[in-house]
């Protein structure tokens, strides 16, 4: 009895300061599971010829990390791809749904898509759900008509093109160094060694990322994938 | 019953014997009575011109018009029942928009016709509904690569892409002189083709119908590649110059 006891707390102990027609049950004690959510690191940027996309590969449930080699940056269309952030079922629902219409799109369209319009379907799935959505997403591709393309959608909904994004919890120390770091028209392997370090500093200090770094060049013809080991990382421990 | 068509034209949801549908090619009738309009893909955007004849002398000229805006930088003329065609203007309005909201690109020319092709298409299909008594000639310019483009959409929802076409009453004899204007000028720009497409209309106008009024507008550079009517003076000048030739041609024959 005593081992059940201190397995389940009991109501009466615990008093939870919630407001009146809170619509919590008082015996509702224990927080929910926590959601299985990508507390994370994603930088993107443009170079001259394409952009670079970079992620952590942390997936956290809480303080667990429910799997160390995840993939952040995923496929939307051929060119064109995402850098998801938050809610991991929701940023993934939001990314199928967008792949699903992007496919008929193309064959009305006869052609490849835009980055743009990728951008914009994302923004109106954002826009339209954003009191039951948490999704930060940064898409970013190449399209014969504007080349290499940033496109930012944090929480609210909102779409802007930008030079580079960073999104995530391990954002936040890197946005400084970053802003020092980044210019305009930078080289492949310049914009490449500044994303690796960039995630690698927020990996080092922010507990929700980790892992591997993962990256991924998207220039006029070809799409190349990358990674470097946690233990292989530029900086930090 | 006597002939073939006979008891087969009431609905477009039976066809005669012989395959047709005859409500829709009626409708094609009220196309060919209308006054003549046309449209031309220049080097450098597109022209359309129309007939519109004066139904009264008291009508404020400059209104009832027969060519309309459906987004920035496309336009669309019209032949046959113009209440009726003012539901396609509105329904290319609408695709262009929603296309542009959800998509945030400007909707292609090909794609903006194909849909008014099956909207007009839907119409032949259910015997509680008659099918558009217009043909409409949608003109577009590419917002970045500024190519212009033409297509003409008919009652029964087919869509043709033409360099050069014209509907309604004068369509032969004005598609005969709109192929030789383009014959001996392949590279006919907006500001040149004013003169010729107000000869054209000028010229297939039939003496025994009412007077009309000469409406044109355009895409082009002019117009800064937005579709715009052309302006007043401009116009008036075309035609003016287009009647002179008009009268000298007739004496030299």
């Amino acid at each position: 009895m005593d081992f059940m006891m201190m397995g389940r707390p009991q109501a009466e102990e615990f008093v939870r300061h919630v407001e009146e027609g809170c619509p919590y049950r008082s015996d509702d004690v224990m927080q929910p599971e926590q959601a299985v959510s990508t507390g994370t690191t994603i930088f993107v940027c443009e170079f001259d010829g394409g952009v670079i996309m970079g992620a952590d590969t942390r997936t956290s449930t809480g303080q667990y990390v429910a799997n160390r080699a995840s993939r952040k940056i995923s496929t939307v269309y051929d060119k064109i791809f995402v850098c998801r952030c938050g809610s991991a079922a929701d940023t993934q629902a939001l990314t199928q749904f967008v792949n699903h219409y992007l496919s008929q799109h193309a064959v009305e369209l006869g052609k490849q898509p835009s980055v743009n319009t990728a951008a914009n379907l994302f923004k109106v799935m954002a826009y339209n759900n954003k009191d039951r959505l948490m999704a930060g997403l940064i898409i970013a591709g190449y399209d014969e008509k504007r080349g290499g393309q940033v496109y930012s959608i944090p929480l609210g909904g909102a779409r802007v093109r930008v030079p580079w994004a960073c999104d995530g919890s391990g954002s936040s120390y890197i946005k400084g160094f970053i802003e020092n770091h980044y210019r305009p028209g930078m080289s492949k392997a310049e914009a490449l060694e500044l994303v690796q370090k960039a995630l690698a500093l927020a990996m080092s200090r922010d507990g929700s990322s980790g892992g591997m770094a993962r990256y991924l060049v998207i220039s006029k013809d070809k799409v190349e994938e990358g990674n470097i080991l946690g233990n292989k990382l530029p900086v930090g421990p | 019953m006597a002939g073939t068509g006979a008891g087969y034209d009431l609905s477009v949801t039976t066809f005669s014997p012989d395959g047709r549908v005859f409500q829709v090619e009626y409708a094609g009738k009220a196309v060919e009575n209308s006054g003549t309009t046309l449209a031309i893909c220049c080097k450098d955007g597109v022209v359309f011109a129309a007939e519109k004849f004066l139904l009264s002398k008291m009508l404020v000229p400059g209104t009832a018009k027969r060519i309309f805006p459906v987004h920035r930088r496309a336009g669309m003329s019209i032949a046959g029942m113009v209440a009726d065609a003012r539901q396609i203007v509105s329904r290319a309005r609408s695709e262009s928009t929603q296309y542009m909201s959800s998509y945030c690109e400007e909707i292609p020319p090909e794609l903006l016709a194909e849909r008014l092709g099956l909207f007009m298409h839907a119409y032949t299909l259910y015997w509680s509904v008659r099918p558009f008594g217009c043909s409409v000639l949608l003109g577009c310019v590419d917002q970045d690569t500024k190519k212009p483009s033409l297509f003409t959409i008919d009652p029964n929802g087919m869509v043709h892409k033409y360099t050069a076409t014209a509907e309604g009453k004068g369509k032969q004899a004005a598609k005969t002189e709109i192929e030789k204007v383009l014959a001996n000028n392949p590279d006919l720009t907006c500001e040149q083709a004013l003169v010729h497409v107000a000869k054209i209309i000028h010229k297939v106008h039939d003496e025994k119908d009412k007077d009309f009024e000469l409406e044109i507008s355009w895409i082009c550079p002019a117009s800064k590649h937005e579709h715009a009517q052309v302006p007043a003076e401009q116009r008036k000048a075309a035609e003016t110059e287009a009647k002179r030739i008009l009268e000298a041609e007739q004496e030299d024959d």
